[in-house]
């Protein structure tokens, strides 16, 4: 079965109009994304420079073999993903619903793994607020590296978890065979979008867990 | 010269199309949703203007008798958050923008229809956001939420009012985006980049800064509101943060922000000019290109707001060097406009009216701007009325005034109905001279020593106070009119035909109202922008 609604929307000429309009109005969104992130980035960079020495400190409590295990996760999902908008650029219906299925349970195994790390800090007392603890030196400082941790992992954990919500309405559409090779942008766009969630990530784990981790090995 | 002017019989056109309540609500029509922009813009307008109006009520004597310290706080914070956050920046690109940029490509509709009904779904909502602010008891932060007092210490409603900032922000960014779009992928056979009305270089570079600032105000007011919700240390100093840092953040955007309000109004002009003076605008890449350098430059100048925040005597250097290079390509469009005016045909047609007036009022309001860029003065005159008066000639002197040129020159289209000219005429006048006597004033106290935010004053600054608040009341006599003779029209005016005013872009070479596709079929371009040099037929 093919899609029930006309596949061009009266407002376009032509197909390709109608995908290139996607695609550039997909890029402008991620753009709006970078820029969202930048202010956080921003802020990290900023208290980072002040308060380096501290922040190896705060670094050297995260779960570095969690954080790289999820990064190797989130790596098979974005391989994953480019396999099913190439599939549902031939139209190969079966493909395209088993890779979606397959990255959208490496998206799961990266918030499960996230919410293990969280829960740890939350037993640690790691959580900024009125419960954080830090037996040593200068706790405040502490604390801004993991306000900044949380905020930072916290929106992109979201960005996650709207992914999958993404995923799971895109299902039943390709199921139902929606997508060929006249009418594929929506799982192109939507691998934009899940690509850019994981090149976040790509910056996040170097940047919070592993910058400064030298001190306490060497 | 279009050789046949298509006499258009069809009744239809997209204000008849349907006339239930949910084919509003649920419209993807570019210029119904435009209409229910206007609705909305207008209503903050009024809620933003009844706040000034028990602003200036208080600043009629020297004492604080109508209302104390903590409520004048809240008026002007609403005030301020009100006009700018949900007028100004929405105003021109989501009522003549979201109306006129798919009809100037030569579209049938924007890029992402769903996305503009979205977005605006969302500004209501972020506007019930802070219209709860406010009944629940207001905000006393001052717009521009400076912490730590908005973090730590205010006990007034700064989350949801942050909330409300920061869910407006999604609905500008949908907003632009859709422009982009539309601009790169929709324009009409022979419709090249450099064929391009003004109107709409102006819409694309506010999209450019839509995009890439609304993001970071968003970040900003999250870390805001969460910072304050779970006690969180990111700017307040006592949890460790850096309350200047929020100062970058928030300036990164609200000074771009300003190029938000104030290019769209730039490219309503570009047309009001070059339409009553029947010329093309003078030096017309030169003007596209001077719309795309100011979003650039714009981005660069944020730290001429905080020359005194302890930014370094260099940074502030930079900064002030930087913001006077923006007044290089704002004086390019005031010459311009100037020079398309020497030896055309000028008729003095409302809409042309406040264009003249926009010029006189941008040019005073942007050689001001200059002098607060200069170093040494702006740290004399910081946060006194002179700031304030400066900012209100480029946003109320130049946007407003725009914006209400460009509704008085588009309205025969989106209406299909002709206004009084005596009436329009006399409002535009007294918008003009009320504005001038409101603010005027404000320069001179400014420079006195008044400084901005006070409502209790030393007595020797009552006579300008007084002349100020006299002149608000005549700007709001010059607001009101517009609002009774345009419903007015709706009913009673004559009908307008397509092109009442003889001008040429492919908006007016469709019916008035246009129908619900805009063209019956799509148009062709074959000549330059303000192709004014021939007859143009009238009618």
């Amino acid at each position: 079965m093919a899609n029930p609604q006309p596949l061009l929307a009266t407002h376009f000429d032509t197909l390709d109009q109608q995908r290139e309009s996607a695609s550039l109005g997909m890029w402008v969104f991620l753009i709006t994304e970078v820029m969202f992130f930048g202010g956080l980035f921003t802020a990290y960079i900023v208290y980072r420079s002040r308060l380096h020495g501290l922040f190896d400190y705060g670094s050297h409590e995260l779960n570095v073999t969690l954080g790289a295990i999820n990064t190797i996760v989130l790596i098979c999902s974005s391989f994953t993903m480019a396999i099913a908008v190439r599939a549902s650029q031939l139209g190969d219906r079966r493909t395209l619903v088993r890779f979606l299925v397959l990255t959208m349970l490496l998206g799961l195994t990266f918030l499960g793994i996230k919410a293990v790390e969280y829960q740890e800090k939350f037993v640690h007392h790691l959580v900024p607020g009125p419960h954080f603890q830090w037996h040593g030196p200068q706790p405040r400082q502490i604390e801004m590296f993991f306000s900044l941790y949380f905020a930072m992992t916290g929106l992109h954990a979201l960005h996650m978890i709207v992914g999958v919500g993404l995923i799971l309405w895109l299902l039943p559409r390709s199921a139902k065979g929606f997508y060929g090779p006249d009418y594929h942008h929506p799982i192109e766009c939507f691998g934009l979008y899940w690509h850019f969630v994981d090149i976040v990530w790509i910056f996040l784990f170097p940047l919070l867990y592993l910058l400064g981790r030298s001190h306490f090995v060497g | 010269m279009p050789s046949t002017e298509r006499a258009v019989l069809e009744t239809e056109d997209y204000i008849n199309a349907d006339y239930n309540i949910k084919s509003w609500l649920l419209t993807t029509d570019h210029k119904r949703i435009a209409v229910l922009y206007l609705i909305s813009v207008t209503l903050f307008f009024l809620i933003g203007g009844l706040f000034a109006v028990l602003i200036r009520l208080e600043l009629l004597t020297p004492q604080g008798d109508l209302m104390q310290s903590d409520t004048y706080n809240r008026v002007f914070t609403m005030h301020g958050v009100t006009m700018v956050f949900f007028f100004l920046i929405p105003s021109i690109p989501t009522v003549l923008g979201n109306f006129l940029v798919p009809m100037m490509v030569g579209a049938r509709d924007l890029a992402f229809p769903k996305v503009n009904l979205a977005s605006w779904y969302v500004f209501n909502l972020a506007g019930m956001f802070t219209l709860y602010a406010m009944f629940a008891g207001g905000v006393d932060t001052g717009w521009t939420f400076y912490t730590p007092y908005s973090t730590t210490y205010s006990n007034t409603h700064v989350v949801a009012t942050g909330l409300g900032v920061f869910i407006a922000g999604f609905s500008s960014i949908m907003t632009g985006l859709n422009f982009i779009v539309t601009i790169h992928r929709m324009r009409a056979p022979g419709l090249t980049w450099f064929r391009l009305p003004l109107f709409l270089w102006a819409h694309y570079a506010t999209s450019l800064v839509m995009i890439l600032g609304t993001p970071v105000i968003a970040i900003t007011t999250l870390l805001l509101a969460v910072e304050r919700g779970f006690k969180i240390g990111i700017f307040d100093p006592n949890l460790g943060g850096d309350p200047v840092l929020f100062q970058h953040l928030f300036w990164f955007y609200s000074h771009p922000a300003v190029y938000i309000m104030v290019l769209p109004a730039m490219g309503v002009i570009s047309e009001l000019i070059a339409a009553f003076a029947r010329k093309p605008v003078f030096g017309y890449k030169i003007v596209a290109a001077s719309s795309m350098s100011i979003a650039i430059l714009g981005f660069l100048v944020w730290g001429h707001h905080m020359f005194v925040s302890g930014q370094s005597v260099y940074a502030a250097t930079v900064f002030s060097v930087l913001s006077m290079l923006v007044a290089v390509p704002s004086a390019v469009k005031v010459f311009n406009w100037t020079a398309t005016l020497y030896k055309g045909s000028v008729s003095f047609e409302t809409p042309m009216l406040y264009a003249l007036g926009f010029i006189g009022l941008f040019t005073v309001g942007g050689l001001t701007g200059v002098m607060l860029a200069t170093l040494g003065l702006d740290v004399h005159v910081h946060d006194t009325y002179f700031v304030v008066a400066h900012f209100h000639y480029i946003m109320v002197g130049g946007t407003i005034m725009a914006y209400l040129g460009g509704l008085h020159f588009w309205w025969p289209k989106m209406s299909g109905r002709l206004y009084p000219q005596f009436w329009s005429r006399l409002s535009a006048l007294i918008i003009f001279v009320g504005f001038n006597l409101t603010f005027f004033p404000q320069f001179l106290l400014g420079y006195m020593g008044m400084p901005r935010r006070y409502h209790v004053y030393p007595e020797e600054f009552q006579v300008l106070h007084v002349l100020s608040s006299a002149g608000a009341s005549i700007l709001g006599v010059g607001y009101i009119l517009p609002v009774f003779y345009l419903t007015w029209s709706m009913r009673y005016g004559p009908r307008a035909s397509a092109n009442p005013w003889g001008a040429t872009g492919l908006e007016w070479q469709t019916s008035s109202p246009p129908p619900t596709h805009n063209f019956l079929e799509t148009p062709v371009v074959t000549t330059d922008a303000y192709h004014y040099s021939e007859e143009v037929t009238v009618g």
